[in-house]
């Protein structure tokens, strides 16, 4: 059962860094305007 | 705001100390103290806008300006770019972001606050409503509600994953095989994972519930949050005493259920009703007023009785008075609801919110602007608000029933145990279990999955619902109030027949094509060839002139176009003549057109047994003459909007359930009024932003399919319930008895979720039956 010891916090880093991702996203605005991101999609003209 | 003084004579930059004439600063020669003024002043002159934003300006740390304004009419990717490349076109422009969901548009700017005023005229200019965010204190409130919930759910649902993960272990093998060591490891690491994001997560629910016990009073957060707490200290002190089961993924569990559903309804909720203040903004803007002789513009809160203000053509009459110098037409359609302007000349009293259409006016004013017929309807407005807040949720109901029932079971099991003379941790285990089972996920889950979806499926048939229970009280309604013009009527004047040829027919489409009056209007619409430019004159009252060839042609009023047989009689204002040189030549006739589906859509509501009434600010013959068409049982025309609103509350004392569907200023407090509200799109945004539900398209139908959906909706959402009993009388016996593992705690709390979200999707299948 000593496999558990690392098994356990591994598990747990990786949950870890996906929360970490998602509240990221969340602070950083990724969520902000979620209608608007589905418009812009469309548009096409990138200046560089 | 503060007020602007923006000078509209010539005469003033006499004066002896020179001041500028935008920000009222000091400047050293000229009118203006510097260029952002003055181009600022001239943007503002040409669109004659009332506001300005620079005040709102914030400066940011870097030296930039930002401003944050609420834009009205943004539909798709095009608008973004539109507005956004309008912007970033200017050098002095660093940042310009448009946010198509809250509808907001921000954007930072290097040099003067002033020069914001520029930025957001170029944007009205492209045709955009820009206005003042209201109230953005109440909206983050929302917003940072919203976020937080998120975050609860993000975390607890980490948790519960890792949680289960080693809960499945500590359930599939008996602790003989395991290990006393192991177990007893993974009760302490799930005590890691579990005991913060108790903490973290679980603060909507604790602060609510402190909130509520303060008041001495309870809801579904006391139950909760006793429930999760108990759930906690017990696991820690069975994992103290190295007991065999440990409640964390339990708890957890229990508050991401919980969260999703507390979040769903944040969504639902949506925007706060908001109409009263928006309303007031219609007098938040500034008069020209005559002081001294001089025009000066001062802020139309400040005009009182006996002043002199000059109305330009297009601008909104700022008072209740009469007209004094000038001629002109006045729409009245925000305050009576007709769709034709009236013809107005001195001595014609006028209505402040009216929009002066033709010709430049002056307007003696008779009240101040707080006693102004629009004021009074605010008042009205905020009056029937507070009355309809009254309303208390099904699911709150509830909430306040389950509460004693569950503590008492809890307390009982408590008892009972001790009494059979087990020891207490067992006694308190057992009645703790009774609270984590018949924790309210099914009830947590039970409106708001059955609110989102129905909200789904009324979107994508154009229908938005603007408050959270507009479902659950549309579906106890058993009257229904419409207004005529506008919401049985499509709201503008179509040509139906007359006698012309198609020669006349382009001639009175190229002298339309320069008038906005609405029959012009509907004249140039229905042309489908090229016009000719003409030198068009328009004469207030009378219609429209040009010189075509030689010959002068008009069009216009019967009696005017030359029609000397009939002039005794009183023109009939729904249809227009088309004369040449005086002799008439052809006749247009126009039609409020009621909505093609009307007659359907009465006939289906009759059928389930709904009361229809009809309320009309227009005259007797021509409600009558609807009602007729459209089966209407009862009718009252010629109505104010006081009047409605007493039509309304005359209708609830008498216990009915009201649905009031309406669509201008007139109908706002009526709205406010009845039990439940709707309007269409075309609506005054005033009036939408009043209503409960707003629907689009040219189609009735919305009225009558948005009731079935709430019919249907609040059925499910009682079977719901029905169901969380149902699943209650068999966990709590189990729970009594202390049958209930952690294993058996965790299935049953995910399938009673899973059987109430599962039963609310039957209201697709059943929206996919024919």
């Amino acid at each position: 059962m000593s496999v558990l010891l690392y098994l356990i916090p591994i598990a747990l880093m990786l949950g870890v860094l996906g929360l970490g991702a998602f509240l990221w996203a969340m602070k950083n605005g990724q969520y902000d305007d979620l209608d608007g991101a589905a418009h812009r999609i469309l548009l096409d003209d990138d200046e560089d | 705001m503060e007020a602007k003084t923006v000078s509209i004579s010539e005469t003033d930059c006499c004066s002896a100390e020179l001041t500028c004439k935008h920000c009222g600063g000091n400047c050293e020669s000229g009118d203006y103290c510097c260029s952002g003024c003055e181009a600022a002043s001239k943007a503002i002159d040409v669109m004659s806008m009332t506001t300005s934003f620079s005040s709102l300006a914030q400066h940011l740390e870097n030296g930039e300006f930002q401003l944050e304004l609420a834009v009205e009419g943004i539909h798709c990717a095009a608008c973004i770019r539109l507005i956004e490349n309008a912007l970033s076109a200017n050098d002095e422009v660093t940042y310009v972001r448009v946010n198509m969901t809250t509808e907001r548009l921000s954007f930072q700017w290097r040099g003067d606050a002033i020069q914001g005023d520029v930025l957001a005229a170029q944007v009205t200019k492209l045709g955009y409503k820009l206005h003042a965010p209201n109230d953005g204190r109440a909206d983050e409130r929302v917003e940072n509600h919203e976020k937080l919930l998120l975050k609860a759910i993000a975390v607890s649902g980490f948790a519960a994953g890792n949680l289960m993960l080693l809960s499945i272990g500590l359930w599939s093998t008996s602790s003989e095989t395991m290990g006393f060591a192991t177990r007893e490891l993974l009760h302490w690491v799930s005590a890691l994972i579990a005991l913060p994001t108790i903490v973290y997560a679980g603060r909507p629910f604790f602060q609510s519930a402190i909130a509520v016990l303060k008041q001495g009073k309870t809801n579904m957060d006391v139950p909760i949050s006793i429930a999760v707490i108990l759930a906690s200290l017990m696991s820690i002190s069975e994992a103290m005493r190295q007991g065999e089961h440990v409640y964390f993924d339990s708890a957890v569990m229990l508050l991401f259920f919980l969260l999703i559903g507390r979040y769903l309804d944040a969504r639902a909720k949506g925007k706060a009703r908001d109409s009263a203040s928006r309303l007031l903004s219609k007098l938040a803007g500034t008069a020209a007023v005559y002081i001294d002789g001089v025009l000066k513009r001062i802020p139309i809160k400040e005009l009182t009785g006996g002043m002199t203000v000059l109305v330009a053509a297009g601008e909104s009459i700022p008072a209740d008075g009469h007209i004094t110098k000038g001629e002109t037409d006045i729409d009245l359609s925000l305050i009576s609801g007709e769709t034709l302007p009236q013809h107005a000349a001195i001595g014609t009293q006028t209505l402040a919110g009216t929009l002066n259409i033709t010709a430049p006016i002056e307007v003696h004013v008779e009240k101040a602007s707080n006693e102004s017929l629009l004021s009074k309807i605010v008042r009205m407005m905020e009056v029937a608000e507070q009355g309809a807040a009254r309303y208390v949720r099904l699911a709150d109901k509830a909430a306040s029933l389950y509460t004693p029932v569950v503590h008492l079971f809890g307390a009982l099991t408590f008892i009972g145990w001790l009494a059979l003379g087990v020891e207490w941790q067992v006694a308190l285990l057992n009645a703790v279990t009774v609270l984590i089972i018949t924790c309210p996920c099914a009830l947590g889950l039970a409106v708001p999955v059955v609110q989102v979806l129905a909200s789904g499926e009324l979107l994508k048939n154009g229908i938005l619902l603007r408050s959270g229970d507009a479902l659950e009280r549309l579906a106890c309604v058993d009257t229904i109030v419409f207004d005529k013009t506008g919401t049985l009527t499509v709201g503008k004047p179509l040509l139906v027949s007359g006698e012309y040829t198609s020669e006349h027919k382009q001639l009175a489409a190229s002298l339309a094509s320069n008038s906005q009056h609405p029959l012009s209007k509907a004249i140039y619409a229905s042309w489908e060839g090229t016009v000719e430019k003409l030198d068009v004159q328009e004469l207030p009252g009378k219609g429209l002139q040009a010189n075509v060839d030689g010959k002068l042609v008009r069009l216009g009023s019967k009696a005017w176009c030359g029609d000397k047989e009939h002039e005794s009689t009183s023109d009939n204002i729904l249809e227009l003549w088309l004369s040449i040189d005086d002799k008439p030549q052809a006749c247009f006739e126009f039609s409020d057109a009621i909505r093609s589906d009307a007659k359907k859509v009465l006939a289906s509501l009759h059928q389930l047994g709904i009361e229809t009434h009809l309320l009309s600010g227009d005259r007797t013959e021509i409600a009558n003459q609807v009602a007729l068409t459209l089966n209407i049982q009862h009718v009252s025309a010629e109505t104010s909007p006081i009047d409605k609103c007493a039509y309304i509350e005359k209708l609830k004392e008498h216990g009915h359930n009201v649905l009031m569907v309406g669509d201008g200023l007139n109908d706002a407090p009526a709205l406010a009024a009845a039990h439940v509200s709707m309007s269409p799109s075309s609506a005054l945004d005033i009036t939408q932003n009043t209503a409960d539900i707003v629907f689009q398209g040219e189609q009735l139908e919305p009225v009558f399919g948005t009731l079935l959906t709430a019919r249907q909706s609040n059925k499910l959402v009682k079977q719901n319930f029905g169901l969380a009993v149902v699943y209650n009388i068999f966990a709590i016996p189990l729970a009594v008895m202390g049958f209930v593992t952690p294993m058996i705690a965790a299935v049953a709390m995910s399938g009673s979720s899973l059987v109430v979200i599962a039963n609310a999707f039957r209201l697709r299948l059943q929206k996919a039956r024919p």
